[in-house]
């Protein structure tokens, strides 16, 4: 694993003036557009974890992703994802790993929570913040009827980013994507 | 490695494996409960907070082998090393023993690596180290939360499961002293501001362990003499059966990859 650490994650958009960069904005684009394996409903721009595309001093593509979690298993199934869509646009490119800022759920865009809450899964509640008091739990509204009746069943779920919720008025079972 | 230590370099990358030791044995003790829970929740807790340690002792092992530059990798570090070059503290390689052993050493060990992290991400001169710390920080704030909220539950439980969790503190206080202790490669890394000084951690430690204990009607017992060791690779039993099947396959089949 290499870790490469940047303290500028920049969304670069062709940054020279003169002549556009039609292949760095369509990298950008199908980088942008690969879904997490985990989260179908979700691309990795949407998550948050794609920092940045941008080319090195030689011309080369270069892809900036963060992992969620120090041990998510999807990692490298992200970084492959990302590389192999990009060779199929005909793109070479450098997938690298950045891991500061470290990502927090304050990263998903405001789509991407709507299109999670759309897939069944609750949306992170409030703002990424730091250790809580034993036993206290989030508010979860469940995503499919929208009550607010729920309970928490284990704090973790079928991945790592994810606890397990019960709507108390629904009856139905549903993820919650862990605030952190 | 358990010899006195060279230099400055040599010190940060003996302070660094320390850490990344801790996270790796305790990270696989947690993988040893897959399939052995008590129920499917927990089964599912124990693996993601294993796969949060073994993830942090990666970055670390690969921080360690880049900041070293010989080209050591982090398999070589979490596989091919023998016993007495562990660094790890005695706490994280003790025997799960049961549900209620397992989480104490979990609380013990949350309680302190939280505050340690959020220090780290504070004050740390090394970027990358800055830059784990912020993961771990959040992991551990979940993980410490889990376990003190099942030894509050076992403690203040049934008559069986406040005896275990009794027993549990009986056997493993006595292990978290280590988690203080400076060892001398550690002492430079703090001098060097790149890890913060455990001792400044303490009260917080203090208060997080009496909350709990309070909580879950458990006794904090006097310990006269803290167990040590593992700072300097002297293990105990447990630790060679763990490492005979933490290092099986890369013993077996040198090199193999997935």
């Amino acid at each position: 694993m290499v870790i490469t650490v940047t303290t500028t994650p920049t969304k670069s958009r062709g940054e020279s003036k003169e002549v556009a960069d039609f292949e760095l904005a369509r990298a950008l684009e199908v980088a942008s557009a690969v879904p997490d394996p985990e989260l179908p409903c979700v691309t990795v721009a949407d998550l948050g974890i794609l920092r940045s595309v941008s080319r090195d001093k030689t011309g080369r593509i270069v892809v900036r992703l963060t992992p969620t979690y120090s041990g998510c298993p999807a990692v490298i199934a992200i970084e492959m994802a990302v590389e192999t869509a990009l060779l199929s646009a005909g793109i070479d490119s450098t997938i690298e790993r950045v891991i500061t800022p470290a990502w927090t759920t304050d990263w998903i865009t405001d789509e991407g929570r709507e299109k999670l809450r759309a897939y069944g899964i609750a949306p992170p509640v409030g703002v990424s913040g730091g250790r809580r008091a034993f036993f206290a739990e989030d508010a979860v509204a469940c995503p499919r009827c929208g009550s607010a009746r729920t309970t928490k069943v284990s704090e973790f779920g079928s991945t790592a980013c994810k606890a397990h919720y019960r709507c108390d008025a629904c009856a139905e079972p549903f993820d919650y994507f862990k605030c952190i | 490695m358990a010899a006195a230590v060279a230099s400055a370099e040599d010190a940060v990358l003996r302070a660094i494996l320390e850490i990344a030791d801790d996270g790796l044995i305790l990270g696989h003790r947690l993988s040893e409960w897959c399939g052995h829970a008590p129920m499917l929740e927990e089964e599912l807790a124990l693996a993601n907070m294993g796969l949060d340690l073994l993830g942090q002792a990666r970055a670390l092992y690969a921080h360690a082998g880049a900041l070293e530059g010989k080209g050591r990798t982090e398999d070589d570090f979490a596989f091919l090393r023998r016993e007495r070059d562990y660094v790890n503290c005695l706490l994280v390689e003790r025997d799960n023993r049961d549900f209620a052993h397992t989480m104490l050493r979990q609380l013990y060990f949350a309680a302190f690596m939280q505050p340690f992290w959020h220090a780290t991400v504070q004050t740390s001169s090394d970027e990358t180290l800055r830059g784990i710390a912020a993961k771990a920080d959040k992991e551990m704030s979940y993980h410490l939360r889990h376990s003190g909220e099942w030894v509050i539950r076992m403690g203040d439980g049934t008559e069986e499961s406040a005896a275990r969790m009794a027993d549990a503190v009986n056997e493993l206080h006595r292990y978290t002293g280590e988690l203080f202790m400076v060892s001398p490669a550690r002492q430079q890394a703090i001098a060097a501001g790149l890890l913060p000084d455990p001792e400044s951690l303490r009260d917080e430690w203090d208060e997080t362990i009496a909350t709990v204990f309070r909580a879950a009607k458990l006794e904090l017992p006097e310990i006269r003499t803290m167990q040590k060791g593992g700072r300097d690779g002297i293990h105990g039993e447990d630790m060679g059966h763990l490492l005979a099947e933490l290092q099986f396959m890369q013993r077996a089949y040198p090199g193999q990859t997935w």
